[in-house]
Order: structure tokens, then sequence, then C-alpha cells
């Protein structure tokens, strides 16, 4: 144990996290150069390309210290998004220190900060780098001054390092050998391990990844999972190396996988405890959240004769993703679709990206909501996540939304345009706290409809990336719902109604008129949309209709030529959704969803 | 089924139009070998495509031949098919290169209908689009085709010109149906990506009208050929009357076979559509070899007949007649797009009469769109 060191590395985007995390595992000997790929723990395409993470990945690192000692480095990546704090928690929670790297051209950003505090909270020791610091642009002065004023750590205490020209690197290994604390633990206890992720293998089933606190588990140990005290037998545990290295066993401080015949990853809570069946831990790790859906939207295919490829592609997704839940919905407009639920907007985003580039699926989504309460007159209760399961208007007594409490920490000089956003998304009882004469916290309670719907995309353009955001739910509160309906020639497209404040309803209305107006291209007749609540019109745009498309000539008896170029258009409009008779393009759908960034 | 009709390309221009995409070349060196490998290309179609009520010779410009070679050409079809005695046979002129005494000679060896390439009497115009000739030229070359006895007289004209006022196109218009001419055809000007037009269209130099000015300018053109008498037959096509249509382009829009020969000409038989190499040499080596000098081909799928027939016929002021589309084409339009026919009917861009599925004008300046449904 005195040998091993839990690690992660937290830094703002772009500030080279991957790059180092790449440096580390070449410089260590895990991966040679001829196997090596290029940020090897953001592993998805998606993840690579948005530059974020979005699942947390780990990696044990064999190092020989200066001191002639064998180390074993265990890096633990986390996801950057609020939507997957939670994950982040739990990651951090299986570490001892972590490295907070900062761009020395770019200095101390929002990021930096907001995973600095989280950091702290775990109480771990912080190891500030400053990385690019062979850049022209590089300022390693004022990046020092600032881990003091604005990081308020000791500013001795960093490195530097240059992660794309493999500067530095060894010493950042000696440090974090020197100065993060070896685990602690009894390997002889009740077996106590943190799942902190789990992935799915198409050969070997789900695979847990987890850090042992106390006690030891090897293969053919009944383990229990204390949420729900489901028991397995472990077939194997090991290390991630670049591939998972099979061993003996895991004790009190590794950081490894168990696989043990589980069948989905939906079956593993992230943050629950593993013990022994027979030798239980007295109670389980704390920190233990189970994690649920907050938005809700329907995905349909856009052909419909793509159902069951959707209906295939979900099943193989969910093996993956133990946030994601789905069940079968159908739309008058949109035919035979599911209802989903995710954390949250990005989580819904990636979800329609992976299904759309891994398992080649054209879809649509609806408009994303949460989920209300309603009490109807004869006193039951029904929750709505769907607007097309919305109650008959006139039987309902009362409706309610789930408010939120936000918590941003901020640079003083945005405070005002962060709390007009705040007030804009009807945000109320809000708390001030000035951490230092520049940095403020900042709670708010908001409904959290108007969070998901752009709030963050807003709250970061206003802070210019410097604030940090993150929720909790805390209760439902009475609101004045309504459900605003959106019409394009008369036909009701069931998959953009949005239950809404009422207060809201004509913006939005508006703003899905508009949006839709932009994106549907002129067709051979005007189109009129129209946003309604019940039979009254709130909101209405047009789109004219185009006069001429015709062209001159058939280019003598070439038939073959304009034939093709029809036949592309309609291929091109096979990919859009025919609403009664106006074909409306996928984007169209997204477009309504999108924020609206000023 | 109508009788195919006849197609012969003559690839010669004595200038290049900055707008034209048809194959040609300005050098006429290879004149004389052109019409010995025209002459075994007729040999070779002489048992697939016995005979013709329609030849239309064109090009290119078919007024640089002489007019001896124009009789050779003739002659060679007449020996080698079976012409009908009645049948439609016109040759495309350029105003700069007739006479009366040419014009004489065309008559004779039984040519009955002249289409002029006139494009504008707007001298600018003329210009821009880089046309030979200029508005004398043209002036003079319509009252020559008459004088010369030709009853059949078409006449191309060119709209939606980057700079043209609309009063120079409404101008050009009504003086061109002031001759009383047959036939005309008016064509919004298409920019070709290859072409001189196309090239300064690419580097932002020239800018075709907007949409909203064409739409006025489509249904300009309309109005003013129908209050003078004229039948808009198809979206670019105008008749004096009914049997004054051009029976040969009609062929192109109801799956009539043609047969095309001459390099970059165009062939259809039924189900298979095929094309010469738009090259003079490669036309004239293949046919050395008595080959035939197809570039390529290709066989239509039913639904790629659907489709074609559906915006050909769409093109035209008759539109498609259902039973007969039904009968060919194995497709019910009438009841498969039901419920969007009736739409467009009710916003007014179909009809449906006498069993025919017929393109309003509105719906006629929208035609590509239609074809779609």
């Amino acid at each position: 144990m005195k040998n091993i060191r839990n690690f992660s590395i937290i830094a703002h985007i772009d500030h080279g996290k991957s790059t180092l995390a790449d440096r580390l595992i070449q410089y260590t000997g895990v991966s040679d150069a001829r196997t090596f790929k290029n940020q090897v723990l953001d592993n998805m395409e998606i993840e690579r390309e948005r530059g974020i993470t979005i699942k947390s990945q780990a990696i044990s690192l064999p190092y020989q210290g200066r001191d002639g000692k064998s180390y074993i480095l265990n890096l633990i990546d986390t996801p950057g998004h609020v939507d997957f704090s939670y994950e982040v928690s739990r990651s951090l929670a299986s570490c001892e220190g972590v490295l907070i790297l900062i761009d020395a051209a770019q200095g101390v950003q929002a990021q930096t900060l907001a995973n600095l505090y989280l950091a702290m909270e775990h109480d771990l020791e912080i190891i500030p780098v400053i990385n690019k610091i062979d850049l022209p642009s590089a300022d390693v002065n004022r990046v020092i001054e600032q881990i003091d004023r604005e990081l308020g750590l000791d500013p001795d205490s960093h490195l530097k390092c240059s992660a794309k020209e493999g500067i530095g690197i060894e010493n950042i290994l000696e440090t974090i050998v020197e100065r993060v604390p070896s685990p602690r633990g009894d390997p002889e206890g009740p077996l106590a391990a943190l799942i902190f992720d789990a992935h799915y293998d198409s050969f070997r089933g789900t695979v847990i990844h987890c850090r042992i606190f106390d006690g030891t588990v090897k293969s053919g140990n009944i383990i229990r999972f204390m949420y729900n005290s489901a028991t397995y037998k472990v077939e194997e545990v090991g290390r991630f190396m670049l591939s998972p290295q099979k061993r003996g066993s895991l004790s009190a401080g590794d950081v490894g996988y168990i696989i043990a015949g589980v069948k989905t990853v939906s079956d593993v809570r992230t943050g629950d405890t593993i013990t022994l069946d027979g030798r239980p831990c007295i109670q389980p790790l704390p920190g233990f959240r189970e994690v649920k859906p907050m938005v809700f939207a329907s995905i349909y295919p856009i052909a419909s004769d793509d159902y069951q490829d959707l209906a295939d592609s979900l099943e193989k997704y969910i093996l993956n993703d133990a946030s994601f839940v789905y069940e079968k919905d159908s739309s008058v407009a949109l035919g035979q679709g599911f209802r989903c639920g995710f954390l949250g907007l990005l989580h819904l985003e990636i979800v329609q990206e992976r299904l759309e580039r891994e398992y080649d699926l054209s879809i649509i989504l609806s408009v994303p909501s949460v989920r209300y309460r309603f009490t109807l007159k004869n006193g039951t209760t029904v929750k709505v996540d769907n607007p097309s399961h919305y109650p008959d208007p006139g039987s309902i007594a009362g409706s309610e939304e789930p408010y939120i409490r936000a918590s941003m920490m901020l640079p003083e000089r945005y405070l005002g345009s962060v709390m007009k956003l705040c007030m804009e998304k009807r945000g109320a009882n809000s708390t001030l706290n000035y951490i230092t004469p520049e940095r403020v916290e900042l709670t708010y309670e908001m409904p959290l409809a108007e969070v998901i719907f752009d709030f963050y995309d807003r709250f970061k353009s206003v802070t210019q990336g410097y604030g940090s955001f993150d929720y909790d739910l805390i209760d439902y509160r009475p609101s004045n719902l309504v459900l605003v309906d959106i019409l394009v020639n008369k036909e009701r497209v069931d998959a953009l109604s949005q239950i809404v404040h009422r207060e809201r309803a004509r913006p939005r209305a508006l703003q899905a008129c508009e949006r839709l107006k932009e994106e549907i291209p002129r067709q051979m007749f005007k189109i009129a949309i129209q946003g309604t609540i019940g039979s009254e019109i709130i909101a209405r745009t047009t789109i004219s209709a185009f006069r001429k498309d015709v062209t001159a000539k058939c280019y003598g008896g070439d038939i073959t030529r304009k034939r093709k170029l029809l036949e592309k258009q309609k291929k091109g409009k096979k990919r859009m959704k025919m609403i009664g008779s106006v074909s409306i393009p996928q984007n169209a759908f997204l477009a309504v969803l999108k924020s609206d960034t000023d | 089924m109508n009788a195919p009709g006849l197609y012969i390309h003559i690839p010669f221009c004595r200038s290049k139009c900055h707008y034209c995409s048809f194959y040609s070349t300005t050098s006429l060196d290879l004149a004389e070998n052109f019409l010995d490998a025209l002459r075994r290309e007729m040999d070779i179609y002489r048992t697939s495509f016995p005979g013709f009520d329609t030849i239309y010779i064109g090009g290119g410009t078919p007024s640089v031949l002489s007019i001896e070679n124009l009789e050779t050409i003739l002659d060679g079809a007449a020996n080698r098919f079976t012409v009908d005695s009645r049948a439609e046979i016109t040759v495309e002129v350029n105003p700069a290169d007739i006479d009366l005494i040419g014009l004489k000679a065309l008559r004779n060896m039984g040519i009955n209908r002249i289409n002029i390439g006139a494009q504008s009497f707007d001298e600018d115009i003329l210009k821009f689009l880089g046309r030979r000739h200029n508005r004398r030229e043209a002036l003079s070359a319509l009252t020559a085709v008459e004088r010369a006895g030709f009853d059949n007289i078409g006449m191309d004209l060119i709209y939606g010109v980057p700079g043209q006022e609309i009063t120079s196109w409404t101008d050009t218009l009504r003086l061109a149906l002031s001759f009383n001419p047959a036939h005309l055809s008016c064509y919004q000007l298409t920019v070709e990506p290859e072409t001189p037009l196309g090239i300064r269209q690419a580097k932002g130099e020239i800018f075709l009208p907007d949409e909203e000015t064409l739409a006025d300018l489509f249904f300009q053109t309309s109005g003013i050929t129908e209050k003078a008498g004229y039948i808009h037959y198809e979206v670019s096509n105008f008749a004096r009357n009914l049997e004054l249509q051009s029976r040969h382009n009609q062929k192109y829009w109801d799956h009539t076979p043609y047969l095309g020969l001459g390099p970059a000409a165009h062939s259809f038989d039924g189900c298979r559509r095929w094309w010469n190499y738009p090259s003079l040499p490669a036309y004239i080596k293949d046919l050395e070899k008595e080959t035939p000098p197809v570039a390529a081909s290709e066989t239509l799928a039913d639904e790629q007949l659907r489709l074609e027939a559906l915006f050909l016929g769409l093109r035209t002021k008759s539109g498609i007649r259902l039973q007969d589309y039904k009968l060919r084409y194995g497709y019910d339009l009438l009841s498969e797009k039901a419920e969007i026919i009736s739409l467009l009917a009710e916003r007014g861009l179909v009809k449906i009469k006498n069993g025919c599925l017929k393109p309003t004008l509105v719906g006629m300046a929208v035609a590509d769109s239609l074809a779609l449904i």
C-alpha cells in the first residue's frame, strides 16, 4: 500500500489534460510508440472531438522512483461537465491527490477553480502544474501569482511542464510519489470498495471500476452491492493497464476492476459500495446518491422503417450507460419511438450523437421536459414528463414543477449579469457569499425546467467561461403550467409540444416558430407555423412559398442529368419528416431545442 | 407508341457563346471526317431504328456547314431510314449565317421547319451572351426565312440575363411576336459552371436575377404570349396553335424513343439511355472502327422511368394522362399520391381535368418540386 498513489488530473478545457495523461502513460512505458494513440483515455471519438471526457477512466502506471522503489500510480480521469458532476465526485473520492493543470498562456480559468473546490471538498493533496511553458505566449510568473492569489495555494508548490514537448514529465511523476499520500486502509478488514464507474465489454460483460478502501477481493469471492444487496461471484480482478491485466487480488489502496457476471451496467450504481457477502462492512462508504434522470425527451427514427434498428441500438447503448433510461413511446406526427431519461442536456446530446455515429441512425428528438406533478380534481396526483400525457386541462386542480438549488462560483465582476440571468430564469431566494474580494459564491432556487432549457450555455457565456455551476434538486413547488403546441399548416407536431410556465409560453412558442421558419426550406406553398395553448394562438410565423424552381431546359435529349438531380433532391427529402404535406428537416427539430445564445 | 425522332448534333460553331455548355468545336478542319463518321453511325442504327417522323438538326451550329454538307446529311438519313412523308424536319440556324439563297436551298432539300437562334433583340444582351450576330441580323434573318417560303418558323430567346431590365425582355418578346412565328422557345438563362458565364459567376462578377424577378419574368412571358394567342404548352415553349408545337421536342417529354447522332448526342430506346463521347476526335476514332462512339449508358429502373415521366409530364400544359401513366409505369398516381395531389389542387398548383394531372401556370413554375411529390 505504501507504494501506491491514487491521483486525478483536473483542468479547464483545452489546458492539456489528455495530452499530459498521454505523456505520463508513455513515460511509464505502459504504451510504446507503436501502439500509442493520442489521448488514450478519451477513447470515444466524441470525447476526442469535443475535448471533454464523458466517462471516467482509470489506468495504472508502474513507476520506478528515484529512491529506487517501484510504485503503482493510479490515474483516474474524470468527466468535466455539470451533467456528470456526481461521477466526478466519485472519481475524486477514489483519489488521495490531484494535479491541477493550468495553461501557462491562459492562466487560471473557470473550471480550474470549480475543480479545485471539488478537490478541496475531498481533502486531496493538490499539486499545481503549469503546462505549455514552451508557448511563446506563456506567462509563467503571472500564473504563479494566480496560484497564490486566486487559488490560495502555496505558489512554491507548483511544477512546470510542456506535455506536448514531453518537458517536466519525470518531475511530475516524482512529485506525485513524494507529495500524494499513500492510501490508508486495512487489507485484512471487511471489504469496502467504492464503485466509480463501470463499462460493458461484449465478451466479459460488465467491468466494474473501483477503489478498494478496506479489505481484499479475489476471484471466487461472493461480493455484495450494498445499495440493493445483490450478490455476485467474482470471476476476475485486475488492474487497468493499457488493457486489463488480471491479478490474484485487489487490496486496500488499489484501483482496478472486478468482473463478476453482472449483466448490464444498469445493475451497477456509481458510488455504491462493494463488500463481501460473507463478511460485510458495517456501513457503506459515504457519498452515495442514486442518479435519477432529470430531463426527458422522446427519440424517433426519421424513417419509420428504422424503428427496429433504433430499438436494437438502444438496447446495446444502454449496456454502457447506466444513467440513461428509456421506454416505448409513440407520436402521432413521428410514429413509434422511445421516451428517454437523461442526466441533463449534455447527456442528451451525447446520447443523440452516439446513436447517430456509432449506430448510424438518423433520429429526431422531441423537446426535452422535466417531470411535472399535477393534482387532479378527483384528488389523485400524476407525474408527467411527456407533454403528450398532459392531463385534460379541465381536470387539473393544481400543478407543480421541480426546483433546484443552483450553486455558482464566479468572479465578482460577472455578478450583475449572472443575477440578471437567474432572475430571468425565475430564480428566487438567493444567497451571496464573498470567498475573496474578487470571487463570489451565489446560490439561487430555480425551476429545473429553466435550467435545462439553456441556462448552462448562457451562464458560461455571460461569465465568459469563468463561472462554475452545479445544482441539486430540492423540491416541487406550485406553478402555473400550460401545454404549448406547435402547429405546422394546422397539423400538430406533438414532438414539439412543451409544458411550460404560463409566463414563458408566448416567448417559447415564438422562439419555436421562428426557429422552424429558419430551418424549414421554403416549399411550393405557404407554410403557417403557429404556437397554441388549446385553441388560442399565441405565436405565429409564415414561410412564404417559392415561386419558381423549374429549370428552363432539359439539355437536348439529356434527360439523365436532370433526373439525377431530382433523384438527389428526392433522397434529401426522404431524410426529412413529413408533417402533413410539409417536409421538415431533422435540423429543424434540433433547432427548437437549441439555446438562445445572445 | 409514336414513331421515334432523329437528332443530329453538328459539333461546329464559328465562335462559342458565353452561356453554352453543348459540345462544339470552332475548327471546321474535321468537317469531312465528321460527315464520314456520321454516315457510319447511321449504318450502325439502321436496324434498331428503322424509321422516324421527326428529324432535328441541331448543335453546335448546323448553319456553319455548307448547303451541300447539310444535304449530304439529310440524304444519308433518307437513304438509310424510313422517313415519314409528313415528317417534321428542323434545322437550327444562326441569324449571322443565312441568306435567301441558302434558305431556299434548305427548303428545297425537304427541310420544313427553321429554328432561329435569335436569343435577343437587345444589342447589349447579345454582346453579353457572346452571340456573333446583332439585332439587325436577327431581324433580317426572320424576314428572309419567311421570304424563303417557310411557314413553320421557330425562334429561341433567352431571358433572365444578369443586369437585364424587365422591359429589355418584354421588348424583345413583343418584337418577336410581331413576326407571328409559329413557335417560340423562351429559355430562362441557366449558367453552367464550365462556361465563361459560369466562371464569371463563380468569381462574383455577375449575378443572376433573384427568384422573385425570375418568377415575374416567367409569368409575364406567359401572359404576353398567351395574350398574343399563343399556347404556353411547356415551361419554355409556346406555339401559335396546337399543330405547331415542336413534334420533335415532344418526344423528349413523353418517353418516345429517339436516336441522337453526332458527338455528345443522347439516345433513348424506351428503357435504355446512352450518349456519345463529347469529343469529335473520339467520335471519329470509334466510328473509323465501326464501333458505336458511346461514352456511357444506363438502363432505367421502373422507379426512374416513373420519376422521369412525372417531371417531364409536369413541365407540359397537357400534363400526365393518368390512365396511360398507370398502364405504362404500373403506378396509380391518383390513388398513391391522393393526399398531396388534392392539397396541390387546393393550393392551385395542379388540376385534374379529362383524366389528366395538369400543372397550372403557377404549378409549372415550380414543376421541379411538383415532381418530388
